[in-house]
């Protein structure tokens, strides 16, 4: 059924009662060509892919927890291309391609919102590195604008100009970058996918990777053993689990980042912006609430949730920025499981194991690459060989010393 | 998350700098042989799920380094040595390994 | 309008008149008031409405849970947006507006919405808005935004102040209720340190508002006696006010003390909220339950409230929700209710018990057995009941419960998940351990006999016990009972969201059957009470849907915070000017009476330029330059990081820490040093000088000074533990100026006790131990940065400024000038010195022009690593100068470099700008860049591309040496 506004009518005249399911409910068959572990963005967006753009059909998703469980839902919903180094700027420019179309595409309104996204900086050194991020950005095709004081207080003036300890000098804004409703991005891609005939299977957990002569042979799950010819790995947050069922270690550690809601409120702040003299980001959904969040808790988690002195140390930051949002009230914070990699990139590639997809490491940027990643993991799995876009996302770049270090961090995980 | 500093007495873990897992040992050669090693120790992570020994300096208190024993899954506190004593034991354990 | 308020009863002031207006209209209240009681004592309902179909609203609730009657509280920078009525209480001159309507409260054209609700089910968004696709953005989504949120933040500064604190105690007790009070009580007379925190504004929790009896006295009596009792112990601290708002590791809990929130303003220097983490040996939660409604047509009309709030309004604060009442319910409560509700005076025009064989006695009141209120009629108040069996009845309320949920949300904020409880239709608390039990209706005791004991053995925990006194118990027995399938109209599971009993079945034909999918396909449970009303009965309806039992269709997750925090209780004081410390230098002082300007550089405040009259920065800094480079100026360095490592092993511990060789240093003689990362990449730089066998100074750059300091202490600490060495930082113990230009050594003897300053006393690189000014001891360092003669002079810092300005009247005969960071950076820029635009953490010694430097001889951090092919790579980025080709152009850091005739694109981009200065000495903008293979393309052009700016110019790569390239000055 398509989703318009003639099938809405139609249905509210029937008192709803004909809607038909967004995806179906099935059991695993024994045997798929490709089974993606992980039924978050990523590896719905990946099966969607792998059905619409090379033809494949029988395929599962396997989902330990309900449909989106992982950090498709529990992120801050921004999109954003605002990258600066060649390894990572093309793919994040082609996401924000996807998603710009996404919704037509899949006929699933997940209110893709070009808000603009705003980088404040604060010192003559970070102007000059929004510099050369802009440039980075336009030199490819990329929207960005390099603001200036009286340009910001112009979009935002009741942030802090006068009484601030580092006081907003400029900004880096990226028009079309904005928000997007991120469950509304696993229903799309699930029900997208779904109707191209995957199987996408909820409460079936990966318990075991069957690898044979080099080659992966199925895997092991709490609802029985399921063959495949090709496995992909989609489960950010919990990688590093994942792939020691095939023996491998990664690059990366888990981290807890949370991340928070204020009560609805009539609107407020148009965009998105990012402080740049603390941790702290904000964007306000269409519900009214004002999204926001900052740094890692630090210390290696899986939890799931954080602790105090974070939660502290982002509205330090938030009130600093917007004096005014002291009197606002968080309604809410909950915690997502990250794969912080070892130089903040992900990783996109084949494994030494014949058949075996790794698409990890997302660190905290995840959200905005899920259409991107999603149809690189796609292209990579149906053609067995890296797309051109995620060609430096590797796994054996840091044995051969070629990261993609954004932030300039080195191998130190929570710094990224 | 409270964290029994072994020179400070039990602190709120604000005051503590995290840097990851300490099971990884730093080589002790540098011949070209090694850098699997190197790369290993600088880069691969065991990443558990469980318990983990994990660097974490009192960066706001006595500025050790200790080794904090904690699970990831749940944050329960289980205890914390200095580094110092950390490395010695791993030490010790090497030795028993190659005796 | 007429007054609701009973004649006699409550806990209320009746000689007090405190006046408020709610949307202007001027009202008077009694203290002890709530909000929402005031304004139903002055026959005020309707209060708020709805999110979604903008329905009109009244309270329903007395307490934290209250979904409907939030209002606009306050004016100005103190307006809060979203308050509940219930909880605000009243004070003279308290100004209230409500909110989410438009024009006003009682016409609100918003309520159109109503009309087409039939098609504003659940994900109805997710379907539509999707055609023509530009129109979301522009037309459907901005029509959205204005539609939805609720009330109105204030954007201007909130002038009230806020603290944070710490608290510890043995046994932190989290309500104040006859469980809480018996727990605080038994913990007390242990004699342990004890904390009763309350989010109500008085403690007593349910005796404030029940009709009890306790000990022979009523419930409220009693508990004042506990109260006065927990009061005049040492140990215990009693926090009303204090909401525990959340649980975290370590048996911490954070909290809000809503120190003035009762006042009109706070009094003077205290603050509005405190905030509170507080450290509990172990914790009692005493939170009590909460009343379900039941899900029946209209049953969120003004007049319909849970039969626990009716009951209060009456009792506490002695308010009548309507004349005439129906109370509706599945449980034993409901007679109490109706009781409760004739002893004030108030008509029940019938109990409707939907228990074909309840037992209860109904006291005289009309009882229809087995029958429900299928629907509440009503439009902004009830008018009316319809109930299943035809009935019609006509009331000014409705007092419904559906049965009652223990509060076990802080319980379940650290991961575990409540449990099902088939007789009590109830989730429990899961077990926590010791730490943190819970007791009382909230580990699902009905009876006031079992709450008091309950919280007598948990406050005890094993230890010395205290009895529980005696008291009535009401009886208690229920049934299922969640919605009215009868129902004609919308029945509401979340009332702010306007979540429908239909919503949910609908999400489940949907597939979102999952309780965590409903709840994002519906929105229930996602409004400021976090589902506290609703979220049970949406479980139950649910799992009914799709044939599951309440323990397999679960709850979702219980998150902080229990109720809403205020931005500025967690901001507390680090806000505005004080959001981050501010370090000032031991030259700050003298800076400042040099006419610094300053700028910020991490936490420090760093002299930029000292401008003449009307020079701005660039004609100040060109000044600087000139007379520096012509004669001599001076710079405070203090804010590099200096550590001072001792020690037998200490050349060997420097080995160990930079790329090249320290042990072999001369003593009295600096050398500059490269410090990489494990991974090979450059970490920092700086000069490290030994003064002694086993005494070396080590300095940083002032943005990685406290991470070499840690990166130091683990180095020693967790890799080299065998070394004997010491160090500390004593960046704040040292004054240092640099003084430089050709005048700086006859500048610098005049300071100097006994030392002759020659090039053979204090050559180049020299590091020496002198005394100054008649005995001061100091350090002399013949260093440049800025590639003239140069000295960089470091005192204890308390002599700093004294050391400065004796300086400053040296150079007098040579016109020396005080110089600032930009004027540095323009130097380091003509001298090709890298800084931190090159040490971007992605740079190698190689890239920096320095891999000679990079030791093959011994073990050091980043050595192995360094090796990998990519990081040795020739056509990776090398620093290069880049100048303008025609001298008048400017280039701009942050451009990008592309060879001449490349069309712009990432492909064919070959580096960019990393920092630029107008050059005073070559009268043009000179600059260094990072560019592939740079080394090898001296002399070529390029386009500096600056698309950014607009701006694109040809470029020469050159040295990144721009002025002085042999270097004679440093040694003239």
């Amino acid at each position: 059924m398509r989703y318009n506004v003639f099938s809405l009518i139609k249905n509210t005249l029937s008192g709803h009662k004909n809607w038909e399911p967004a995806w179906r409910q099935p059991e695993p068959k024994k045997e798929y060509d490709i089974v993606i572990a992980g039924g978050g963005g990523h590896g719905l967006a990946t099966a969607y892919y792998l059905a619409k753009e090379h033809g494949l059909r029988n395929i599962a998703v396997l989902e330990k927890g309900w449909l989106g469980s992982g950090n498709i839902g529990r992120n801050t919903t921004i999109i954003r291309s605002n990258y600066m180094l060649p390894g990572n700027n093309p793919f994040y420019e082609w996401s924000m391609k996807l998603w710009e179309n996404l919704e037509q595409d899949f006929n699933f309104n997940a209110m893709v919102s070009q808000r603009g996204v705003l980088n404040l900086c604060h010192t003559d050194a970070q102007r000059d590195a929004f510099a050369r991020r802009g440039n980075a950005m336009r030199i490819d095709g990329v929207d960005a604008e390099l603001l200036d004081r009286e340009a910001v207080r112009e979009m935002y003036p009741f942030f802090d100009y006068d009484n601030a300890r580092f006081p907003i000098k400029g900004g880096l804004l990226q028009r079309r970058g904005g928000t997007v409703r991120h469950d509304a991005v696993a229903w799309g891609f699930a029900r997208g996918a779904d109707s191209r005939g995957v199987d996408i299977i909820q409460h079936c957990e990966v318990k075991g990777i069957n690898v044979e002569n080099g080659k992966v042979a199925g895997v092991d799950t709490n609802k029985g053993f399921i063959k495949c010819k090709k496995l992909g790995l989609a489960t950010a947050g919990n990688s590093s689990e994942t792939a020691k069922m095939a023996g491998m270690r990664l690059p990366m550690e888990s981290h807890v980042l949370q991340a928070f809601v204020s009560e609805g409120l009539k609107p407020y702040i148009d965009g998105v912006v990012t402080f740049g003299a603390g941790h702290f980001y904000v964007s306000q959904s269409d519900k009214g609430g004002l999204v926001f969040g900052g740094d890692i808790d630090g210390y290696n988690s899986y939890a799931r949730r954080g602790n105090l002195p974070m939660v502290e140390h982002v509205i330090e930051a938030g009130v600093a920025m917007i004096p005014s949002l002291a009197r606002v009230r968080v309604l809410r914070s909950w915690g997502g499981i990250m794969d912080m990699s070892m130089d903040g990139s992900p990783i996109i590639d084949k494994t030494h194991i014949q058949g075996l997809y790794l698409n990890a490491g997302w660190c905290y940027g995840g959200f905005k690459a899920t259409p991107a990643s999603g149809w690189c993991f796609a292209y990579t799995i149906a053609r067995d060989e890296p797309h051109k876009l995620n060609a430096a996302y590797r796994l054996d770049r840091f044995r051969t010393g070629h990261m993609i270090d954004e932030k300039g961090q080195g191998a130190t995980p929570n710094l990224h | 998350m409270l964290i029994p500093c072994p020179h400070c007495g039990t602190r709120p873990v604000e005051e503590f700098t995290f840097l990851g897992d300490a099971a990884p040992t730093r080589p002790t050669t540098n011949d070209p042989s090694s850098m699997e090693a190197w790369y290993e120790y600088v880069y691969l992570r065991n990443n558990p799920r469980g318990t983990i020994d994990e660097y974490a300096h009192h960066s706001g208190g006595c500025r050790a380094w200790l080794v904090v024993q904690r699970n990831t899954e749940t944050h329960e506190v289980y205890g914390a040595v200095t580094a110092r004593a950390f490395a010695s034991r791993k030490e010790a354990v090497a030795k028993g390994e190659q005796a | 309008m007429t007054s609701y308020r009973l004649d006699k009863g409550g806990l209320i002031d009746r000689e007090s008149a405190l006046r408020f207006t709610f949307d202007g209209a001027l009202h008077i209240g009694r203290a002890g008031d709530t909000l929402a009681s005031a304004l139903m004592a002055n026959g005020v309902r309707l209060m708020g409405r709805s999110f979604k179909y903008h329905r009109p609203r009244g309270v329903i609730t007395a307490g934290a849970a209250e979904p409907n009657a939030l209002v606009e509280l306050r004016e100005g920078g103190r307006k809060e947006a979203n308050t509940r009525a219930t909880m605000i209480e009243l004070y003279d001159g308290l100004v209230a507006k409500s909110q989410n309507n438009w024009p006003s409260l009682n016409f609100d054209v918003g309520a159109i919405n109503s009309l087409a609700s039939s098609m504003f089910v659940a994900g109805f968004y997710y379907k539509t808005f999707m055609w023509p696709k530009s129109f979301w953005e522009k037309i459907y989504e901005p029509i959205i935004r204005r539609a939805a949120g609720l009330g109105t933040a204030s954007k201007l500064p909130d002038p009230d102040k806020y603290e944070k604190s710490y608290a510890h105690c043995d046994v932190l007790v989290i309500g104040s209720g006859p469980t809480g009070l018996m727990a605080a009580l038994a913990a007390a007379r242990q004699g342990k340190r004890v904390i009763l925190a309350d989010e109500g504004a008085r403690l007593g929790g349910s005796l404030l508002n029940e009709q009890e009896e306790i000990g022979g006295q009523s419930g409220f009596d009693w508990s004042q006696g506990i109260i006065a009792e927990l009061a005049s112990l040492p140990d215990v601290t009693l926090m009303p006010r204090t909401t525990i708002m959340g649980w975290f590791d370590g048996n911490i809990f954070g909290a809000v003390e809503r120190v003035s929130d009762h006042l009109r303003v706070p009094d003077p220097y205290e603050p509005r909220q405190r905030y509170w983490k507080i450290h509990a040996r172990r914790a009692v939660l005493a939170a009590g339950s909460e009343e379900r409604p039941v899900a029946f047509g209209g049953n969120d009309i003004p007049g319909v409230m849970q039969a626990s709030a009716m009951r209060t309004y009456a009792n506490r604060y002695a308010v009548a929700a309507g004349r005439s009442v129906v109370v509706f319910g599945g449980n034993d409560s409901i007679y109490r209710t109706a009781r409760d509700l004739r002893f004030h005076g108030i008509h029940v025009e019938a109990i409707v018990d939907s228990r074909k064989d309840a037992k209860a006695d109904p006291g005289g009141v009309h009882v229809i057995r087995g029958a429900m209120v299928a629907d509440a009629v009503g439009g902004k108040a009830v008018k009316s009941v319809h109930l299943t069996n035809g009935m019609h009845i006509n009331c000014e309320a409705v007092a419904m419960s559906g049965g009652f949920s223990p509060i076990v949300n802080l319980a379940c904020h650290r991961g575990k998940k409540p449990m099902w409880d088939a007789n009590l239709l109830a989730f429990l608390p899961p077990d926590n351990g010791e730490a943190f039990t819970v007791a009382g209706s909230a580990a699902g005791k009905m009876l006031l006999s079992e709450c008091l004991a309950d919280g007598a053995a948990k406050g005890a925990a094993g230890g010395r016990a205290i009895e529980a006194p005696r008291c009535r118990d009401e009886a208690f027995a229920i049934s299922p009972l969640w919605w009215v399938k009868e129902a004609r109209a919308k029945a509401f599971i979340d009332y702010q969201n306007d979540a429908t009993a239909m919503d949910l079945p609908l999400a489940a034909r949907e597939g979102y059957s999952d309780v965590e999918l409903a709840k994002r396909y519906t929105t229930t449970g996602m409004a400021t009470d976090q589902g506290k009303l609703g979220n049970i009965n949406a479980i139950a309806i649910l799992a009914e849907a799709t044939g599951r039992t309440m323990d397999e269709v679960g709850t979702t997750t219980f998150r902080p915070f229990y109720t809403p925090v205020s931005f500025g209780a967690f901001a507390g004081p680090f806000t505005g000017h004080h959001f981050q410390p501010v370090r000032k230098t031991p030259l700050h002082d003298w800076a400042e009476e040099q006419g610094a300007v300053f700028v910020e550089t991490g936490l420090w405040m760093r002299s930029s330029w000292f401008p003449r009259e009307a020079e701005d920065w660039l004609a100040s800094a060109s000044r600087e330059v000139l007379t520096t480079r012509g004669s001599v100026g001076i710079c405070d360095v203090s804010t590099l990081g200096k550590i001072d490592v001792q020690g037998k092993d200490a050349g060997q511990f420097l080995d160990k820490l930079y790329c090249n060789t320290f042990s072999t240093l001369a003593v009295s003689k600096a050398r500059y040093g490269l410090m990489l990362r494990e991974d090979g990449i450059v970490y920092d730089d700086g000069t490290t000088s030994r003064l002694a066998e086993d005494h070396y100074v080590m300095t940083t750059t002032t943005a990685n000074a406290a991470k070499v300091m840690a990166q130091m202490e683990f180095a020693h600490q967790a890799l080299f533990p065998d070394l004997d060495v010491t160090y500390v930082s004593v960046t704040e113990q040292w004054a240092q100026m640099a003084v430089a230009g050709p005048k700086s050594r006859a500048t610098l003897q005049k300071l100097m006790d006994e030392l002759v300053m020659t090039d053979e006393t204090v050559p180049y690189m020299a590091a020496l131990e002198v005394t100054i000014m008649h005995g001061i001891p100091a350090r002399l360092f013949r260093l440049s940065f800025s590639g003239e003669h140069a000295y960089e002079l470091a005192v204890p810092a308390d002599y700093g400024s004294m050391a400065a300005r004796a300086v400053m009247q040296a150079g007098e005969e040579f016109g020396i000038c005080p110089y600032g960071v930009e004027a540095l950076s323009i130097m380091r820029i003509e001298k090709g010195h890298v800084a931190g635009g090159e040490l971007n953490g992605t740079t190698t010694a190689g890239d920096l022009g320095m891999g000679k430097m990079v030791s093959t001889k011994k073990d050091f951090i980043g050595r192995m690593m360094a090796q990998r092919p990519g990081l040795v790579d020739p056509n990776r980025q090398q620093v290069v100068g880049i100048r303008p080709v025609d001298p008048s152009h400017r280039i701009r850091a942050g451009a990008h470099l592309l060879k001449k005739d490349d069309t712009p694109s990432l492909a064919n981009d070959q580096g960019y700008v990393t920092g630029v200065a107008w050059s005073p000495m070559l009268n043009m903008w000179v600059g260094l860049a990072l560019f592939a293979n740079g080394r090898a393309r001296h002399g070529e052009v390029v386009q500096v591309w600056d698309g950014l700016r607009g701006h694109l110019v040809l470029g020469e790569i050159c040295d990144p040496v721009h002025f002085d390239k042999e270097n004679k000055r440093l040694h003239a």
